[in-house]
C-alpha cells in the first residue's frame, strides 16, 4: 500500500463574500517532502494556509491528517496535531529574550533555565546559532525568523508551513535556512512552502502545487520544470520577455546625497551615517540589503519627510534641499514609490482619482484653494489606462485594487508628474509576476527617459535585474556603489551581512 | 453567532444606522416611560409630535438646532481629520463670555456692536480651542482629554465671572450679568418667534461643510490626515496645521453658537447658557455621519429631543435626566448599529467542540 500523506486537502472551498478565494482544492503532502505552494498574489495561497493552521475555517471540504478526518478548529489545534507556522511578520517581543518570547508560545510550564538548554540544544542540532538570553531587539531579521523557527521545531512538528520565508534574508542566510529545512524533511517532517521565488522553489523543493484564481492549475516537479513553465502556470499566460533597449549615457547628476546623518525616530530603528552617493540622470541605482538596515530611514531622508541635518546633504537637481519638506522636495522635481502602499503611498478610502491628488497638489490639480476635478479625473484614467491597472474604474476605492493593480496606479501617478528623479522601495513587492514585469517595464522606460532612478529594495534579484549600479545599505552605512557587472552575489552578500564592514 | 469583517464598508449600513438608532432609541424611550409609570404613546406623542403642533413650535426648533448645527458642524470636520474636539462646551462658554465682554463693555455704542460681539464670541471660542491645539502640537497632549477637561474650567470661570466681575450690581444678587444693550442683539426673524439670524449663520455652515470637505484642497489634506496619517506625512500635508486648523475652527463655530445664544434668546450672562449643546453636538456630529447634510438632519432631530423633553418634564413630570438617557440611548445605539457597516453577523450551528 502506497504511504498515507500526511497532510491531505479535499474540494477545500473558502467564500469572503462574492469572492472564492479557495474553489475545491484538492492536496496532499507526503511525510518528509517539501512542498512548494505556488502562486500569485490573490490566487489563495494564505487563505489556504490559514485553513491549513486552523486560522479560517472553509466553508466546504475536508482535510485529512494521516489518514483520518480532522476539524481544525484554531492554531491551537494545528499545534496539538503537529502543525507548525512561521509566518511573514514575526509576532515577538523586542523587548523580551530569545527564551522567554520563546517560552510565551509554549503552553507547557519549563523554567526559562531548562527551556534554554532545549533551546540550544535543538538549535545546534539544526545548524540555528541563536543565543537564548539575548534580547530580540538585538537581533537582525534573519536571527528573529530563527527564533520563530526554534518555536516551531521545540514542538517537535510534523509538517511545518513557511510563508515567504527568504524575503527578508541574505544570500547566505537563504543557503542556511535551505540546509536546516531538508535536514529537517530528512528526518521525516514535512514542510509546506510558500513563495514565488521559482528560483527557490527549484533549488528546494520536491514537488510544486500551483494555484491560480483560487484553483489547483497544475503540479509539478521544480526540479524538471523550467522557471518560465511554472511563471506561465502561474499567470496563466505566455511572459513577455523584456526588450533590451539602450539606454542614453548618464547624464547629469540629477540627486546628491552628501553625508546623510539621520538619528533613529526610535529605539529600535536604524541611524543613519555619513550616507553619500550621486544619482545621474538616466541611470538606475540600486540599494541593496537586508531590512531593517536603514532603508525607511533613507527614504524618509531623500523624499523629505525627516529633515537633513543641513541644506547641502540633500541636493535635487543643483537646489539645496536637505531643509526643505516633502512637498516641497516633489516641487523641485522628485518622485518617491514608499513599499508599502495602503496607509502610504494611497489612501484605502479614497477613490483613484482621489488618490491621484495625493501627490498632485503642487502639480496644477488645484486653483485658487479648490480641487480642478476634471482634469484630475483625466488623469487617473490616463494612468488606468496607460499602465493597465485593472479598476473598476477611477472612482473605486484604492482599497478594492490588488496590490500589483495598486501599485502600477502608484508608479503611474509618480510617473505621469514627470519627476527629475524618482525614488522606488520595493516597488514589487506583494506585486505579482505580471504587475512586476509591467513595473521593471516602466522603471526602465523611465531612466530611458533621461529621469534619476533609485530602487531601495531588500530583494536582491530585482536589484541585479534592474539596476545599472549597485549599493549596499548596512547598519546604516551606504557602501560605494559599483557598477552591477563588476560586482558579484557573493560579494554584495557579504557586504548585506556586514562582513566588509570591518575591513 | 459570529462577526467577521466586510470586505469594504456597507454603504447602504452607513445610512440604515442612524435609522435603526434613531427607532431603537424611540423603543428604549417607550420602555423607560412605561418603566416610570406613564403611558408610552402619550409621552412619544409629546416628545416627538406635540412640540412641532404650532408656529411657535417650529421656530423653537430652529432656535434650538443652530447652536448644535455649529458646534456638529466643527467637531465633524474635526474627527475627518482625525483630530477629537470634545470640548464644544467649554469653547461655546468661552465665545459668550467673550460677547458679552464686547457687549457689556461697547453697551449701546452703534450698530457696530452686533458684528464686534460675534466676533468677539468666534474668537473667544476658537482661542479656548486653540489652547489645546497647543497643548497637543507642542506637549503632545491629547485634545480628546485636554478639550474636555478645559470645557470644566470654561464654566467654572463663567460661574465665577458672573457671581463677580460681570455680575449686575442692580440684579438682587442674582448670578448673572446685566442685559445686552439693544444694539448688540441679534433680532428675532420674525414678530413672536425668538428664532434669530444665527439660524442662517448655523444653515451657511452646512454647504460651506460640504465645499470644504469635498471640493478644496485644504479638506482634501484634512481628509487624508485622519484616513491615513503616513500617507499625509509622505504627501507632504502637515498633522500640526490640521490640528491647529480644526481646533480654531471648531472652537471658532461653537465659541459662535454660544455667543448667538446669549446675544440672541438668553440676552445676558448666566451660568446655565448651555443644557449641553456643546457635549450633544459630538451626537449630532456622529449621527448625522460626519457629512454636512446628515449634520442638519442630525440636528433638528436632536433639537426636537430637547424640545419634546422639556415637554416632558411640564406634562408628565419626567425630570430633565430623561432627556440625557434618550439622548445617550441614540448614541449608544448608533455605534453598536455601526458596528454592523464594517463587520457582518455569521451565524454558525456548533460552536466550541474540537
Amino acid at each position: 500500500m502506497a504511504q498515507l500523506p500526511r497532510l491531505g486537502l479535499g474540494g477545500i472551498t473558502r467564500r469572503f463574500g462574492a469572492t472564492v478565494a479557495n474553489d475545491g482544492i484538492d492536496l496532499a503532502v507526503m511525510p518528509g517532502e517539501i512542498h512548494a505552494l505556488l502562486g500569485e498574489n490573490g490566487a489563495g495561497k494564505s487563505t489556504l494556509v490559514k485553513i491549513i493552521y486552523g486560522v479560517v475555517q472553509p466553508d466546504a471540504g475536508e482535510i485529512r491528517w494521516e489518514g483520518a478526518a480532522v476539524r481544525i478548529a484554531d492554531p491551537n489545534a494545528a499545534r496539538a496535531l503537529g502543525i507548525g507556522m512561521v509566518f511573514q511578520h514575526f509576532s515577538l517581543f523586542e523587548t523580551l529574550t530569545v527564551a522567554e518570547n520563546i517560552a510565551l508560545g509554549l503552553a507547557a510550564s519549563e523554567s526559562i533555565a531548562a527551556l534554554s538548554r532545549r533551546i540550544v540544544a535543538t538549535a545546534s542540532r539544526y545548524g540555528l546559532a541563536v543565543d537564548p538570553d539575548r534580547h530580540v531587539h538585538h537581533l537582525s531579521v534573519g536571527e528573529r525568523q530563527r527564533v520563530e523557527i526554534l518555536r516551531c521545531l521545540l514542538q517537535a512538528p510534523k509538517l511545518l508551513i513557511m510563508d515567504e520565508p527568504t524575503s527578508v534574508l541574505t544570500p547566505q542566510e537563504v543557503e542556511g535556512l535551505f540546509a536546516m529545512l531538508r535536514r529537517l524533511a530528512a528526518e521525516g517532517c514535512s514542510v509546506l512552502y510558500i513563495s514565488h521565488k521559482l528560483a527557490e522553489i527549484q533549488a528546494l523543493c520536491d514537488r510544486a502545487t500551483v494555484l491560480r484564481g483560487g484553483r489547483v492549475v497544475g503540479a509539478c516537479d521544480p526540479r524538471a520544470t523550467s522557471a518560465a513553465a511554472m511563471a506561465e502556470m502561474m499567470i496563466g499566460q505566455a511572459l513577455v520577455r523584456p526588450v533590451a533597449r539602450a539606454r542614453p549615457a548618464a547624464g547629469a547628476v540629477v540627486l546628491a546625497v552628501e553625508g546623510l546623518d539621520l538619528p533613529a525616530e526610535d529605539p529600535f530603528g536604524t541611524t543613519l551615517r555619513g550616507v553619500s552617493f550621486a544619482l545621474r540622470a538616466g541611470e538606475i541605482l540600486g540599494i541593496a540589503g537586508v531590512a531593517g538596515n536603514g532603508q525607511k530611514e533613507l527614504l524618509a531622508g531623500l523624499t523629505g519627510e525627516r529633515l537633513a541635518g543641513t541644506a547641502e546633504a540633500v541636493v535635487l537637481a543643483g537646489v539645496a534641499c536637505g531643509l526643505l519638506g516633502a512637498a516641497a522636495r516633489r516641487r523641485g522635481g522628485m518622485a518617491a514609490v514608499p513599499e508599502e502602499r495602503l496607509g502610504r503611498s494611497a489612501v484605502a478610502e479614497l477613490s483613484l482619482t482621489e488618490n491621484a491628488l495625493l501627490t498632485g497638489t503642487e502639480v496644477g490639480f488645484v486653483a485658487r484653494g479648490f480641487v480642478r476635478f476634471a482634469p484630475l479625473r483625466r488623469f487617473a484614467r490616463g494612468v488606468i489606462e496607460g499602465f493597465r491597472v485593472v479598476a473598476a474604474g477611477a472612482e473605486a476605492p484604492a482599497g478594492s485594487l490588488s496590490g500589483g493593480n495598486m501599485q502600477k496606479f502608484i508608479i503611474g501617478r509618480e510617473i505621469g508628474h514627470a519627476p527629475k528623479v524618482l525614488i522606488a522601495a520595493h516597488p514589487t513587492w506583494g506585486v505579482d509576476v505580471g504587475a512586476a514585469q509591467a513595473i521593471h517595464e516602466a522603471l526602465r522606460d523611465l531612466a530611458a527617459g533621461g529621469v534619476g532612478v533609485l530602487i531601495i529594495s531588500e530583494d536582491l534579484d530585482e536589484i541585479l535585474a534592474l539596476c545599472d549600479r549597485v549599493a549596499v545599505l548596512h547598519g546604516g552605512r551606504l557602501s560605494v556603489p559599483e557598477p552591477v557587472a563588476a560586482v558579484t552575489v557573493d560579494g554584495i552578500g557579504l557586504l548585506m551581512g556586514g562582513v566588509a564592514d570591518a575591513a | 453567532m459570529r462577526l467577521e469583517r466586510r470586505a469594504a464598508a456597507s454603504a447602504a449600513m452607513a445610512v440604515l444606522a442612524p435609522v435603526i438608532a434613531v427607532m431603537l432609541a424611540g423603543l428604549g424611550a417607550a420602555a423607560l416611560f412605561a418603566a416610570l409609570g406613564r403611558d408610552p404613546l402619550a409621552c412619544l406623542y409629546t416628545l416627538f409630535i406635540a412640540p412641532l403642533a404650532d408656529g411657535n413650535g417650529w421656530s423653537e426648533l430652529g432656535l434650538k438646532a443652530t447652536p448644535l448645527l455649529l458646534c456638529a458642524m466643527g467637531i465633524a470636520v474635526g474627527v475627518r481629520a482625525n483630530v477629537w474636539n470634545i470640548g464644544a462646551e467649554g469653547q461655546f462658554t468661552m465665545g459668550a463670555i467673550a460677547g458679552a465682554a464686547v457687549a457689556l463693555g461697547l453697551g449701546d455704542a452703534g450698530w457696530f456692536v452686533l458684528p464686534l460681539v460675534l466676533v468677539a464670541g468666534v474668537a473667544g471660542g476658537a482661542a479656548w480651542g486653540g489652547v489645546a491645539a497647543w497643548l497637543r502640537t507642542r506637549c503632545n497632549a491629547h485634545e480628546i482629554l485636554v478639550t474636555l477637561m478645559l470645557s470644566y474650567v470654561a464654566i467654572q470661570i463663567l460661574g465665577w465671572l458672573v457671581r463677580g466681575p460681570m455680575q449686575d450690581p442692580e440684579g438682587f444678587n442674582f448670578p448673572q450679568s446685566p442685559m445686552f444693550a439693544a444694539s448688540a442683539m441679534l433680532a428675532p426673524l420674525f414678530e413672536g418667534g425668538r428664532v434669530t439670524g444665527a439660524l442662517v449663520l448655523a444653515l451657511l455652515t452646512v454647504p460651506a461643510g460640504a465645499v470644504l470637505l469635498d471640493r478644496t484642497v485644504a479638506g482634501y489634506r484634512l481628509r487624508v490626515v485622519g484616513l491615513a496619517p503616513g500617507a499625509a506625512r509622505y504627501a507632504g500635508f502637515s498633522e500640526r496645521r490640521a490640528v491647529w486648523f480644526c481646533l480654531l475652527l471648531s472652537g471658532g463655530l461653537a465659541g459662535l453658537a454660544g455667543v448667538c445664544e446669549v446675544a440672541g434668546p438668553i440676552g445676558q450672562l448666566m451660568p446655565s447658557i448651555s443644557p449641553g449643546y456643546g457635549f450633544a453636538g459630538i451626537i449630532v456630529a456622529f449621527l448625522g455621519r460626519l457629512r454636512p447634510v446628515g449634520i442638519l438632519f442630525a440636528a433638528v432631530l436632536m433639537a426636537l429631543l430637547y424640545l419634546g423633553g422639556e415637554s416632558l418634564q411640564i406634562t408628565q413630570q419626567l425630570p430633565l435626566a430623561a432627556t440625557g438617557v434618550i439622548q445617550g440611548m441614540l448614541l449608544l445605539f448608533l455605534l453598536a448599529a455601526d458596528v454592523f457597516t464594517l463587520f457582518r453577523p455569521r451565524f454558525s450551528r456548533s460552536h466550541g467542540d474540537g
